[in-house]
């Protein structure tokens, strides 16, 4: 069996983090993972909400050696955070926000972490349960995909194999949250296991991202989403140069990657996978659509679609994706299967929109709908028709509010009399687009 | 409120509009509405958005550290009332 320490750095004198300019050493790191890990309260699944990445990195650690369960949440919605108590009985949630509400037993990353000596790395069993990522499934019941310890380790190492991660010299700056799996594998787990550091912040404006960048001592490794690049791109002027740009949630269009490694001066590598499996593929887009597997993953077509297994893919996944196989390690992504939708990076499927729009009370019928998306790149929103006739607009938005993720809030919601069923029940979309029509007509 | 605000806050009440594909007219908006959640409904993917067309219009990078960043976005009038600070003139 091949041990997985809970990080990988050669020194306790290594780099681990970079916090406001601050440089944060494997030491420190261990000794306020062990400080907290004593202060947190018996119980089995935890909330990491801390935004700050360095804080995410020794709550997730302290909870490993508490062996406290992370949970990786989709989003935190009221009605979310509602099916995670029922779900997980006991969880609880820990922040760095003082000013944090959740419907949760809170408690607040002390600001007075003593450093605790620590011997030697902690070694988690790779058959340890660190963390469960949720999807939202469809039928409106968060759907968990528990990640061992082994199975996240293994595939943290293979990502700093393909990307080119060295050991002490790369730091991880990221625009994405540590709390979504891509995020969580590639700006927390990917540093932790190959010897590099993260950055702590989580810059959002471009401006930000290049002030971020220019602060870090060595050399940068941007994770980001294509949403984000392309507001980089706008920038004038020169960019600052990184050693490595990673994108993920979203394939990235050819153009983008060219503008984006001839910007920065980097090679840019796109990331596939999903929150189910994990990271599953790489490709420098660059260099043509063909994805290419991570070592031992094996992906195939099966009766339901497309499944992927090995490697660090516990049992078999299905994919939510609609691929050519050139073999079972190489592929080209022709799009989502059936309902899925993707806005800005965020993923769910028609069938869990249309099941929390039916929920609330008055409304008879609802239907979400994903018009086409708008060729010169900025975000395109959901339609959705619903007839609710004790409902208004406003009570509506609230009531989906409670619900939804705000990237997949209709824009625009109509409420209409009826919808247009044919003799099925079934909503063609040629009739939906009619009504449509008829609605813009009238306003 | 000056004549030259007003004007700003009508420019920039019809930019975020037309940059979002609002389903509002201009004077249906309040101008001290909370652009996020149950104002406007605004959410951070539409804060970029913004961020971008702000920066093209009006010549300056809108940044987190700086000043807080709720607040800006706290209404319209606050929003216009940040870029009639920083806007560079052409």
């Amino acid at each position: 069996m091949i041990d997985f320490p809970i990080l990988t750095h050669s020194s306790d004198r290594d780099i681990i983090a970079c916090c406001k300019g601050r440089a944060v050493t494997v030491r420190e790191f261990l000794g306020e993972a062990a400080s907290l890990a004593g202060r947190l309260p018996e119980r089995p699944y935890l909330l990491n909400d801390c935004a700050d990445r360095y804080r995410f990195a020794v709550v997730f650690a302290a909870a490993l050696l508490r062996r406290q369960i992370s949970l990786l949440p989709p989003t935190l919605t009221p009605e979310t955070v509602r099916q995670l108590a029922r779900s997980f009985p006991g969880v609880y949630c820990l922040t760095d926000d003082p000013h944090r509400a959740i419907d949760l037993p809170l408690l607040l990353y002390p600001e007075d972490l003593s450093i605790a000596d620590v011997e030697r790395v902690p070694v988690p069993h790779p058959d340890q349960i660190a963390a469960i990522a949720l999807t939202s499934g469809s039928t409106g019941a968060p759907v968990p995909h528990a990640k061992t310890w082994g199975n996240l380790a293994r595939s943290a190492r293979a990502e700093g194999e393909r990307l080119g991660i060295t050991a002490g010299r790369h730091i991880v700056l990221g625009t994405v949250p540590a709390q979504h799996m891509y995020g969580f594998e590639s700006t927390v787990l990917l540093p932790l296991q190959n010897g590099a550091a993260l950055a702590a912040a989580r810059p959002f404006y471009p401006a930000d991202v290049c002030a971020a960048i220019e602060q870090l001592p060595d050399a940068a490794v941007l994770v980001t989403t294509p949403f984000h690049l392309r507001a980089l791109l706008t920038i004038e002027g020169t960019l600052p140069a990184v050693d490595l740009l990673v994108s993920a949630t979203a394939p990235l269009a050819p153009q983008l990657a060219q503008a984006a490694e001839a910007r920065f001066g980097a090679p840019l590598l796109e990331i596939y996978g999903c929150t189910e499996a994990g990271q599953l593929a790489t490709r420098r887009s660059v260099e043509g659509p063909e994805w290419t597997a991570f070592p031992g993953i094996s992906i195939y077509r099966a009766k339901d679609g497309f499944r992927v297994r090995g490697g660090h893919v516990a049992g078999e996944v299905r994919l939510d994706d609609v691929l050519e196989l050139t073999s079972p390690q190489r592929f080209v992504w022709l799009g989502r299967s059936g309902d899925m939708i993707n806005i800005a990076g965020k993923r769910t499927s028609l069938a869990y929109l249309n099941h929390q729009i039916a929920a609330i009370p008055g409304v008879l019928d609802a239907v979400f709908v994903m018009p086409d998306e708008q060729a010169h790149g900025s975000v395109t929103r959901l339609t959705a028709y619903a007839v609710a006739p004790g409902l208004t607009q406003a009570s509506l938005m609230q009531a989906l509010r409670e619900r939804l993720d705000p990237a997949f809030l209709p824009r625009p919601l109509h409420l209409v009399a009826c919808l247009p069923r044919n003799a099925t029940g079934k909503l063609p979309r040629g009739a939906l687009e009619a009504l449509s029509e008829s609605l813009r007509e009238a306003s | 409120m000056t004549l030259a605000n007003e004007t700003l806050e009508r420019e920039v009440t019809d930019l975020v509009i037309s940059t979002l594909n609002l389903d509002v007219s201009p004077e249906a908006v309040d101008p001290e509405a909370p652009l996020y959640r149950e104002g406007l409904g605004l959410d951070s993917i539409d804060i970029l958005e913004i961020a971008l067309v702000v920066s093209k219009r009006y010549g300056f990078q809108l940044r987190a550290d700086n000043e807080d960043n709720v607040r800006i976005f706290g209404s319209l009038r606050s929003l216009s009332q940040h870029i009639a600070v920083h806007r560079v003139e052409c």
